[in-house]
């Protein structure tokens, strides 16, 4: 880190009085700081919704790790978002029991009904559409989540009912006209 | 048959307390061990019961167990219990139901792991996604500090233990014991080498076993009635009973506690309910996404490790995966094999640079645009990246299961693909092109 990142970490995001309480809490389980690296990005997260360039270094400075070797954990993860995502996000899954009882129909549903694919967010950041590892409840496909509910027996009716309040506009049509 | 595991879990499948718990004979188990066994007696009894690990693997779970340095022989410091309950196994649908509707059986069975084992420490890794059984673990978690199960000296014993619930932040490759451990550790969670295996060096450098959720409910039961009993419940070879799903187009998919050894038949005809009206059986995997392919042929196997082990595949996790006739097998196993390149950790070349490999001859074959050489460098694929010893982990092998034994047993389908320039099951796939044809606005 060069000495204006330094300093645009200083006087950056700091993390909150709570945050570092809650990340301090989980240092009395680990016997070095940096083993504690999940929980603080989970912690912040839940605080911020995502997990900021800024919110990262402030992290990695109160772990006493570099900004990189926590971006390196902050990556692995699917569960840690390093970009901004919607209010709710949308864990699909795609995996083989799914698809066998036709998941890939009801994602281009989603797609089309929100206007997002994968990785992306509604216009109204309301929804992130990710996919997800099978979620482990195969006998009831096909399934996704949004946010902390488990939706099951998906079909199209269901994802129009589900996102009956939606509107969003078809750039793709529009940009055709 | 008598219902062991799932005893407590009726139809509704609601979440049973402590006190319905214990009411219907919970935490015996636990109360016998501290009063008349030593952690020696219970190691025994638990290998003694032929008692083999749920997670996939198959391993003896006493044998796991009696590698854990004890006495003198270890130095002090800390001793970890992990329950891997991280499901994420393509097609696994089994620890959910235990851990929401019985939290307390699976922390009777790590409660006494960590006795046998003289852990003092304990952890649930489970999957984040896992948010109501993460809620009923905590309560029953709260539930057994505030009376005693947990925490300082257990219902007066001498023997403490505290335990925590650990959501993960995601990715299947933390279901590998050592990855995991890496990930409780706070790190990237690439599979660590072996040797030292876990149970001498783990979390933190101590001694550490990582024993599956299906595995752990068992332990109590083992230990409040007896190896001998345990090993009358299985119906082959195998002891005990097990945790057996059927997921695909099926009458009635779902998750049964049956005795081990159950025919393969059996599960998907009388409790699956057969195949959906107008569909017929083409193979299935028996034990998650990582197993291989059988066949109709081999429908009155038994549910046993070593049974399904002879007939070239695994027993894995149990849950069965049906490939019924009107969904492509080439499309399966691309599924499939998009899942494990997506959950490579990227550590070791064979598996970061082989899977995108497999998955585009396959991405190719899938969409007709495939040839004869193809199916050579598919075979080539599953000799070098399907050798155990040329990957770090046992990902890429597992991942090539599916893959050789389609070769097998549906080479006409990849042929057909291959000479018809398109794939011959399109039912699939008409959703998929009306809205790509939506997207660049072709549709009508």
């Amino acid at each position: 880190m060069n000495d204006a990142q330094m300093i645009q970490t200083d006087l950056g995001t700091v993390l909150t009085r709570e945050e570092i309480r809650q990340i301090d809490t989980e240092l009395a389980h680990v016997p070095y700081k940096a083993g504690a690296a999940i929980d603080a990005l989970k912690i912040v997260q839940t605080q911020r919704g995502w997990v900021s360039d800024e919110s990262l270094r402030a992290i990695a400075k109160h772990l006493e790790m570099s900004a990189e070797e926590l971006d390196g954990v902050a990556t692995f993860y699917n569960l840690i978002y390093r970009r901004p995502v919607g209010e709710k996000v949308i864990l699909f899954c795609d995996s083989v029991s799914c698809w066998i009882c036709g998941c890939d129909g009801i994602k281009a549903k989603i797609s089309a009904k929100l206007g997002v694919d994968y990785g992306e967010t509604t216009t109204d950041n309301q929804y992130t559409l990710l996919p997800v590892p099978c979620l482990g409840a195969c006998d009831r496909a096909p399934v996704m989540m949004v946010g902390d509910d488990l939706i099951t027996h998906l079909d199209e009716a269901k994802i129009d009912q589900l996102f009956s309040d939606v509107t969003v506009e078809d750039s793709a049509s529009e940009g055709e006209q | 048959m008598e219902k062991v595991l799932t005893r407590n879990i009726g139809p509704e499948q609601t979440p049973t307390d402590l006190t319905a718990y214990e009411a219907n004979g919970g935490y015996q188990g636990l109360r016998k061990a501290l009063r008349e066994l030593s952690p020696k007696d219970c190691q025994t009894v638990i290998s003694d019961s032929n008692l083999r690990g749920r997670g996939g693997a198959g391993f003896p779970t006493g044998m796991k167990w009696s590698f854990v340095p004890m006495g003198d022989s270890c130095t002090p410091g800390h001793k970890y219990l992990v329950c891997n309950a991280d499901e994420m196994e393509p097609g696994a649908f089994k620890d959910r139901l235990l851990m929401e509707c019985d939290p307390h059986q699976l922390i009777e069975g790590m409660i006494l792991a960590a006795y046998t084992i003289g852990a003092d420490v304990s952890y649930v890794f489970i999957r984040g996604e896992y948010v109501v059984a993460i809620e009923r673990l905590r309560g029953a978690l709260a539930e057994c500090y505030a009376s005693g199960l947990l925490g300082e000296n257990i219902l007066g014993s001498g023997f403490s233990l505290e335990m925590h619930v650990h959501p993960s932040a995601g990715r299947y490759i933390c279901g590998e014991e050592t990855a995991l451990i890496n990930a409780l550790e706070g790190k990237r969670a690439n599979p660590r080498a072996k040797p030292p295996f876990p149970q001498v060096s783990g979390l933190w450098g101590r001694p550490t076993i990582v024993n599956n959720v299906e595995t752990l409910c068992n332990i109590p039961h083992i230990i409040d009635r007896g190896a001998d009993w345990y090993k009358t419940l299985g119906r082959g070879e195998d002891s005990g009973t097990k945790m057996f799903g059927v997921s695909g187009r099926v009458k009635n998919p779902g998750c049964w506690e049956l005795p081990m050894g159950t025919p393969i038949r059996e599960i998907l005809e009388v409790y699956a309910g057969g195949m959906q009206d107008g569909l017929q059986l083409r193979g299935f995997l028996p034990g998650g996404g990582s197993t291989d392919f059988l066949v109709p042929e081999h429908l009155d196997l038994a549910m046993d490790y070593n049974v399904i082990g002879k007939a070239g595949s695994r027993m894995g996790t149990g849950t069965l995966i049906i490939l019924d006739d009107q969904t492509c097998p080439v499309g399966m196993v691309l599924n499939l094999i998009r899942f494990f390149a997506h959950e490579s950790c990227g550590f070791c070349t064979p598996c970061r640079e082989g899977l995108p490999w497999t998955r585009q001859v396959l991405q190719d074959i899938e969409d007709g645009r495939g040839q004869l050489e193809d199916l050579e460098t598919l075979a080539y694929q599953v000799k070098y990246i399907g050798a155990m010893g040329n990957t770090h982990c046992a990902l890429a092998p597992g991942a090539m299961e599916p893959l050789q034994s389609a070769l097998k047993y549906f080479r006409d389908d990849f042929d057909r693909h291959i000479s018809g320039g398109c794939c011959p099951y399109e039912s699939h796939k008409v959703h998929q092109h009306q809205h790509q044809h939506q997207q660049i606005g072709t549709g009508a």
